[in-house]
């Protein structure tokens, strides 16, 4: 066999595999849409407002009902204490100024 | 077109034989190049994964939170303020929250501890989260003793374990009745931790936002789309998680196509020389060259993206749960449901494929443009 003919089979079964692996992200959507519907039924009941990820710190715990200055500790120019911290961004509501216009 | 075709083989065939007089150096190549592509790739698969996964859970979140602040700070509202947001018109519902963290010594892990409104289980029980399960090691019916803030213990039984699906939610949740939680904490009964609003017409919410902050200024109304908005701005590409993992694999990236930017070996110049001198043109040696980088680019990538894809969504992303992790002793081991995001693996092939072989063509077409002697001899 030409190293070529090798070649374009090689691609060919990677271009292969890479459709197969968009239709197994389509059929696993649908095969686990209940248990997604379960856990959203669960957000609802519980009136939860975050996602579990990082368990270290309130404010990475519940990232979007953190205190304004939480990420901060003590002083709003402490430095970042938790790893986490590096990886959550403030919430939006930070963002917002508070302090009252010129 | 069947003699261009033909034309293409001749070269590609020359390419890989070319390839694999370079064996050692070539797999190293091919091997550093699957692994960029794979961090990028598996970022971009759990990222998606997880933007998708927060977007549709969070839509089941409340309409909007209140919360009080003294001195900046959260703090407890009283549950009177419940009746009079009740009164406000738009407002359908105003549901007082109960919920709190605990820190267990012994384990030196942070729990959640909730009250649901719903069905709460009877006092002296509760449910508790797959996460906390593995981290007590314990099961339903069995005792737990949490330390209470007046100093004794409090004294609880499992009665449920939440699903472990649920995990990415409701990991390290403890659900329990209003009268252990306020025995746990010493909390007055007038108080709850933030009220949950639903308004019935979401177009209203903001309106009823701002009725609420005039009406109480000590109160800090945080709404869906923000919660939403936060969870966007955490896995966005310009902040958080992603510019974290993103610039060190970026950034090899780019050190990388650099180094092979930067120039030929004397060896494949020599190549390039002899080729030229035996009547090669200088199209046919970059169409040579061309086919040399894309054979690399095209396996690495292919393999990279297919090597990700098992990685986040059979392996539950086991690279990343330590940088996630953090100092948290309790993880939540979730499974995503796999998104894949064709405009961003275009992105990723553009930006990973395109430089890389054009990187490969132009030190060539230098060498191949000067007189074959002289590339023979440099």
């Amino acid at each position: 066999m030409r190293p070529s003919t090798g070649f374009i089979l090689l691609i060919t079964t990677g271009t292969a595999l890479l459709l197969l692996m968009g239709g197994h992200a389509r059929s696993s959507r649908t095969a686990r849409k209940a248990e997604l519907q379960e856990r959203a039924r669960l957000v609802h009941r519980l009136r939860l407002t975050d996602l579990c990820l990082f368990t270290e710190a309130r404010y990475t715990r519940h990232p979007a009902m953190a205190d304004l200055h939480a990420p901060f500790q003590d002083h709003p120019t402490a430095l970042e204490h938790f790893p986490s911290g590096s990886l959550v961004t403030p919430p939006v509501t930070l963002q917002r100024s508070y302090a009252p216009r010129p | 077109m069947h003699r261009a075709l033909n034309r293409h083989r001749n070269i590609l065939d020359f390419a890989l034989s070319s390839l694999m007089r370079r064996k050692a150096k070539n797999i190293s190549l091919f091997l550093v190049y699957t692994l960029i592509i794979f961090v990028i790739a598996s970022l971009i698969f759990f990222v998606q994964a997880l933007k998708r996964e927060a977007a549709l859970l969070l839509t089941e979140a409340p309409d909007m939170v209140v919360q009080r602040m003294i001195a900046g700070r959260h703090d407890l509202i009283p549950t009177r303020y419940a009746e009079k947001i009740g009164a406000i018109r738009g407002v359908s519902a105003v549901v007082p929250r109960l919920w709190g963290y605990y820190y267990d010594p012994v384990f030196q892990a942070n729990y959640t501890l909730l009250v649901p409104d719903t069905e709460p289980p009877p006092p002296g029980s509760i449910m508790i989260g797959s996460g906390v399960a593995r981290n007590l090691r314990i099961k339903t019916d069995d005792l737990v003793t949490f330390r209470s803030y007046s100093g004794m213990p409090l004294l609880l039984t499992v009665t449920a374990i939440l699903p472990q699906h649920s995990e990415l939610v409701a990991a390290d949740l403890v659900l329990m009745a209003a009268e252990d939680f306020q025995a746990m904490f010493r909390m007055p009964k007038d108080v709850a931790t933030d009220l949950a609003i639903t308004v019935a017409n979401p177009r209203e919410l903001v309106t009823v936002a701002n009725k609420i902050v005039e009406q109480f200024p000590d109160t800090r109304p945080i709404l869906k789309s923000e919660l939403l908005r936060t969870y966007d701005s955490l896995f966005d590409w310009r902040g958080g998680m992603m510019v974290v993992m993103l610039a060190v694999a970026v950034l090899s990236f780019v050190i990388f196509a650099w180094d092979k930017a930067s120039g030929l070996s004397a060896e494949e110049r020599k190549e390039i020389g002899i080729l030229k001198s035996i009547g090669w043109e200088t199209g046919d040696v970059l169409l040579l060259k061309f086919w040399e980088g894309a054979v690399i680019s095209l396996t690495a990538f292919l393999a990279g993206v297919l090597l990700a894809y098992l990685h986040v969504f059979f392996s539950s992303a086991a690279l990343f749960s330590h940088a996630l992790k953090g100092w948290a002793i309790l993880y939540p081991q979730f499974k995503l449901v796999p998104a894949v995001d064709g405009y961003q693996l275009s992105v990723l092939f553009v930006l990973a494929v395109l430089p890389y072989t054009a990187a490969t063509i132009i030190p060539a077409w230098l060498a191949a443009t000067i007189a074959p002697d002289a590339a023979m001899r440099s």
